[in-house]
């Protein structure tokens, strides 16, 4: 009789239900890459933030209008369309014509993301897929570099070269000499006055984001600590020509995409081990990769390589380094 | 007897092309079809190739099917089959001197193809002349079908032209003619082809 009175629920687990949910993640990893979206405005002007506002609509188009034929259950509002469009907005250079970023996002979202099932199948993080498939279809306009300039509008962009650029065919003085000295190209590096895609460029305003996701708790260190560590390692040891330890990890580490890969692309949930201690592995993995393809490849930058090689490892090092269940004896 | 007989053979072929379909639903013989279809010409010379072989190796077999030991039937299979396409292979060498140059090494492996062998045993071994034939060249139509459509997107938006022919005046999207834009084709083609397939299997056709 007291039963009836005073019902028991019972429901399986997780009893207590954490605040966080997909798409509060997804709108605050957005949000906190706006610093360097500011820079990127400030460096490139206002086409910088019309490039990146078209891949941000031609995404969540992409999405919403394949789930609209497809029948299914319509998830834009979850903001990971928003962030991919976002993410490769901002690997893109400066000076694209702009039916590339409309074929990056379809790409990214519909062939790398929807096709697999959608948020949570994806083998590849559909943004450097993205990159990817526009990088060798299109090899010349991808990488055309306008100059930074300070000016807002400026009218007549010239084109450059990306450091990582100038120190694969020039080598490393000519980079210095064109910057003034070592101390100067390091703080242009910072600051992001340099040649480069258009997010990837200010390596503060990059760092600002990702100690607000590391303070959240969005992210951890494991992948971008290995991943910069191993980097910086690579670029000490076997960085300099003819001689060992001579090279210039600071300047690897500052150019390129690294700072942009190593905290907003390979963290990506989906497509990275969810094991911490695997997590290192694909983080060193990374960085192995991503000197491999700078010192010795063909390509100047490596890091969207790199990252799209790992994620293939990412299933098999996540079985590979299974926690172990609770209640069973170690064998 | 043969206007009872006739639609059977129709479905024989219907079967080779849709239902059975080497590469979109058996998922066979991909290696070719991602490794000469930058272009439309070599992929519909590929097709036709394999289509002859196909059901010249079908009628072959299903004449021979008494005299073959079931113990040795393999070999004897293989056999008939490296005859066949060596005869393909000299005739196009012989004709077609410029496509063999491209693509010769392509026409020597379709030895080892395995939805012509898997014919051979499955089906000319098993069945007289008449059906074999058809059941050869259904198959056969089928992978060239897959191989002529595989290679029209590719050349298409690869090259922006057709048979060698400029079209548009542009390169659109030159990952298409590179191998990754081979598996990109392949992919979203049998996506597509299995959708189909779901769909009409819903209908009941």
């Amino acid at each position: 009789m007291e039963i009836t009175k005073r019902p028991l629920i019972v429901s399986v687990s997780p009893h207590i239900k954490s605040e966080e949910t997909t798409s509060r993640i997804m709108w605050s990893v957005s949000a906190s890459l706006l610093p360097a979206m500011v820079m990127s405005a400030y460096f490139f002007g206002p086409r910088a933030l019309f490039t990146v506002g078209l891949c941000i609509a031609a995404s969540v188009l992409s999405e919403y209008l394949f789930q609209t034929a497809l029948k299914k259950k319509i998830t834009v509002n979850d903001g990971s369309a928003f962030l991919t469009g976002l993410l490769l907005g901002m690997n893109l250079p400066p000076s694209v014509p702009f039916y590339i970023p409309v074929i990056g996002s379809f790409v990214a979202v519909i062939i790398t993301k929807q096709i697999f099932g959608g948020l949570g199948f994806n083998i590849f993080n559909p943004a450097l897929i993205g990159r990817a498939f526009l990088l060798i279809s299109f090899p010349r306009l991808m990488t055309i570099w306008t100059e930074p300039s300070a000016a807002f509008i400026a009218l007549d962009a010239r084109t450059t070269a990306t450091p990582l650029g100038i120190l694969k065919e020039e080598g490393q003085a000519r980079l210095i000499e064109l910057f003034g000295d070592k101390l100067h190209l390091y703080a242009q590096l910072l600051i992001g006055h340099r040649a480069g895609s258009l997010g990837e460029t200010s390596a503060i305003a990059l760092l600002i984001g990702a100690a607000f996701l590391l303070y959240r708790g969005y992210i951890t260190w494991h992948i971008p600590l290995s991943f910069l560590g191993t980097s910086a390692l690579i670029a000490w040891v076997f960085g300099a020509q003819g001689a060992l330890f001579a090279g210039d990890p600071v300047l690897h580490l500052l150019s390129g995409g690294m700072i942009l890969g190593a905290f907003f692309m390979a963290t990506d949930y989906v497509t990275s081990p969810s094991v911490k201690n695997g997590q290192i592995i694909f983080g060193i993995g990374c960085g192995f990769l991503t000197m491999l393809i700078r010192l010795k490849g063909g390509f100047p930058e490596g890091v969207m390589f790199a990252i799209l090689i790992m994620n293939c490892f990412a299933p098999l090092i996540d079985r590979g380094f299974k926690s172990k269940i609770f209640g069973l004896k170690k064998k | 007897m043969a206007q009872t007989e006739a639609p059977k053979y129709f479905d024989l072929i219907k079967n080779g092309i849709f239902k059975e379909n080497t590469i979109f639903r058996l998922a066979l013989s991909l290696c070719p079809s991602i490794a000469v279809t930058n272009n439309l010409r070599n992929g519909v010379l590929m097709g036709t190739a394999v289509l002859f072989v196909q059901v010249m190796v079908n009628i072959t077999i299903s004449l021979m099917r008494d005299f073959i030991h079931p113990r040795i039937r393999l070999p004897i299979f293989m056999l008939v089959i490296s005859g066949w396409v060596t005869v393909t292979d000299m005739t196009m060498a012989a004709f077609a001197p410029e496509a063999y140059k491209q693509m010769g090494l392509y026409i020597q492996l379709i030895v080892a193809f395995a939805s012509i062998l898997a014919r051979a045993e499955m089906f000319a071994s098993k069945n007289t002349f008449v059906p074999s034939m058809f059941d050869g060249i259904g198959m056969g139509l089928g992978f060239l079908f897959a191989l002529t459509i595989i290679s029209f997107f590719r050349e298409l938006l690869g090259k922006g032209s057709l048979w060698g022919l400029q079209i548009i005046d542009a390169k659109p999207l030159l990952i298409m003619i590179l191998p990754a834009g081979g598996f990109f084709a392949v992919g979203i083609l049998m996506g597509f082809f299995n959708w189909l397939s779901v769909k009409y299997e819903k209908k009941g056709l």
